[in-house]
């Protein structure tokens, strides 16, 4: 079991800590508290800097100073109330004071009363593979004729890369995980000329992994986070210092702080899907213009931000879409309203993961989305700084899958 | 009588209540009735939908779920509470309930019951024989009250 320190202010008065306690043990974390005594507390939150009215916040400080005395603790889990503005202040306090303290992997969840379980089970999965694989996610480089399967929520990715160079890709639609899983290996393993044979090993992440990972006989099956990330750094070749990742799919979306190419904090959405690549492939079709097209057109908008630039009423997948019809009713141009919605997911994004988190330049955009222009431009204005696009940015989670698995 | 006591978890003040001769109405309480309950599983304080779904009586939907959770733990302990006692800037180790709204906004409810209350400042030292002796005076008011 990998000791993973609990640093909350009350998680058992929300009715949630039994569903923590059950998911980290099926993932082989035991959340522990680390303990001070009481009259440490005012000295912690002189340390941090901080006094909150709440005294657990000001005991969940004082957990985390003590934290750093116990080498036996391997990560850590921040927790607070969703919607508790002094709860988000204590908990930002503590990662940053960690974060300058220590190297640990840190994650950060704001809980509501009824989480969904997936949420916590995939932070606590990548928390574990962040402490216990960091070898292997170590690798800055493939080797040998290794397949990268990403089978996504929306569509599943493959590449074949032989010594460290892509040499052939699959992109399809996910419907049966597997059947999807099988063309497009099949149609990566074409383009690149070889034979399934010559292959060293074959890797998979994403949604879908158990089930492709069992029919296709994987070498390694790992968790998104990790793997995005080290995709992410290997396609804009930034093995060194600090990284940001973004990475929005056709359904969820992450931010992942990076150091020396390794994932050590993040934060996933996947709570609305107007963050998502579907709201924009929804939006694409109302605009008549194929998905591929949709940031091209975007970036034929004129009107600049703040000079009465149209919005979009809502982020909602429903009533977005609804206030993009009405707009093209009412003669908004088309490429206006292509702005709208790729500022939309990078609004939503920002709001609603971003700021919860710092950026730390240089910024990698992946991800299916990354590919629409219009997106990248909203997100350079609304973060001030350049971002990273690299090649064959859709497939950073395959090519992260391929790279690690030729290194098992 | 049952007093409520603020901080609900105080054991001094849930003892002076018993010794004026009351019942004391405290969250321990509350809370072992959860916990010895077979028939909940959700460790280690056993909040249920249940107890979240009755606080909604009180709070908004919107509130944080820590917030909702005390909140629901606490109302009972205000729907059968026939006076109380709160004590205010009592140090965490006096008894506390963590979370800076909930302890507000519980406070806020006690006083709405308009039920008898003796609202006294936590004294440290020599100062602590006058905070006692003001609980006891105010639990011997309510034995009177009692009888009469």
């Amino acid at each position: 079991m990998t000791k993973v320190a609990q640093i909350s202010c009350g998680t058992e008065y929300s009715g949630i800590q039994w569903m923590l306690d059950d998911i980290a043990g099926r993932v082989g974390i035991e959340l522990v508290y680390p303990e001070m005594e009481l009259s440490k507390v005012e000295l912690a939150c002189k340390e941090l800097g901080f006094v909150a009215e709440s005294p657990s916040l000001n005991m969940m400080m004082a957990r985390a100073v003590s934290m750093l005395d116990d080498p036996t603790i391997k990560g850590a889990l921040l927790l607070t109330c969703f919607r508790c503005a002094e709860g988000t202040i204590a908990k930002d306090m503590v990662r940053r004071f960690l974060h300058e303290r220590t190297d640990i992997p840190i994650i950060s969840y704001s809980n509501v009363e009824k989480p969904k379980e997936i949420e916590i089970f995939s932070r606590l999965e990548a928390l574990k593979t962040m402490i216990t694989r960091k070898a292997l996610l170590m690798r800055e480089k493939q080797e040998g004729i290794t397949i990268g399967v990403d089978s996504g929520s929306s569509t599943t990715k493959v590449v074949v890369m032989r010594d460290n160079e892509i040499i052939g890709e699959g992109w399809l639609p996910t419907t049966d995980p597997v059947k999807s899983a099988d063309d497009a290996i099949e149609a990566a393993l074409k383009e690149a000329g070889i034979s399934g044979k010559k292959v060293d090993a074959i890797g998979v992440t994403g949604h879908g992994r158990e089930l492709v990972s069992e029919h296709v006989k994987a070498d390694l099956n790992l968790e998104e986070v990790s793997v995005v990330s080290k995709g992410a750094a290997l396609l804009s070749k930034r093995h060194k210092g600090d990284a940001t990742v973004i990475d929005i799919g056709g359904m969820n979306n992450k931010l992942i702080l990076m150091r020396d190419g390794i994932a050590n904090t993040f934060n996933l959405g996947g709570i609305c899907g107007g963050s998502s690549g579907r709201f924009l492939e929804v939006a694409s079709h109302r605009l008549d213009v194929d998905i591929s097209k949709l940031g091209q057109l975007a970036m034929k908008s004129k009107v600049k931000k703040g000079e009465g630039e149209f919005e979009l009423q809502s982020y909602c997948m429903v009533f977005g879409i609804q206030s993009l019809v009405v707009a093209l009713a009412s003669g908004v141009k088309r490429e206006d309203v292509a702005a709208a919605a790729c500022r939309s997911v990078a609004e939503q994004v920002y709001e609603n993961q971003i700021q919860e988190m710092e950026i730390r330049p240089p910024v990698i955009f992946v991800g299916g989305v990354s590919l629409v222009e219009g997106v990248k431009r909203e997100f350079e204005d609304m973060l001030g700084v350049e971002i990273i696009v690299p090649p064959y940015s859709q497939h950073a989670g395959a090519v992260g899958i391929a790279t690690l698995v030729s290194g098992v | 009588m049952k007093v409520l006591v603020y901080p609900p978890n105080s054991m001094i003040l849930s003892d002076l209540v018993e010794r004026g001769g009351h019942e004391a109405v405290v969250l321990m309480k509350e809370i072992g009735e959860h916990v010895r309950d077979a028939e909940i599983d959700a460790p280690p304080i056993n909040i249920t939908e249940d107890d979240l779904k009755r606080a909604l009586r009180y709070v908004s939907v919107e509130e944080p779920a820590g917030l909702k959770g005390r909140i629901g733990l606490l109302a009972p302990l205000l729907e059968k509470a026939e006076a109380s006692i709160i004590l205010s800037d009592a140090p965490p180790t006096f008894g506390c309930m963590g979370c800076a709204v909930a302890d507000e906004f519980f406070k806020f409810l006690i006083r709405k019951r308009e039920i008898p209350t003796l609202e006294v400042k936590y004294e440290g030292g020599e100062k602590m024989d006058e905070m006692v002796s003001a609980i006891m005076k105010f639990l011997a008011r309510l034995s009177g009250e009692e009888k009469k």
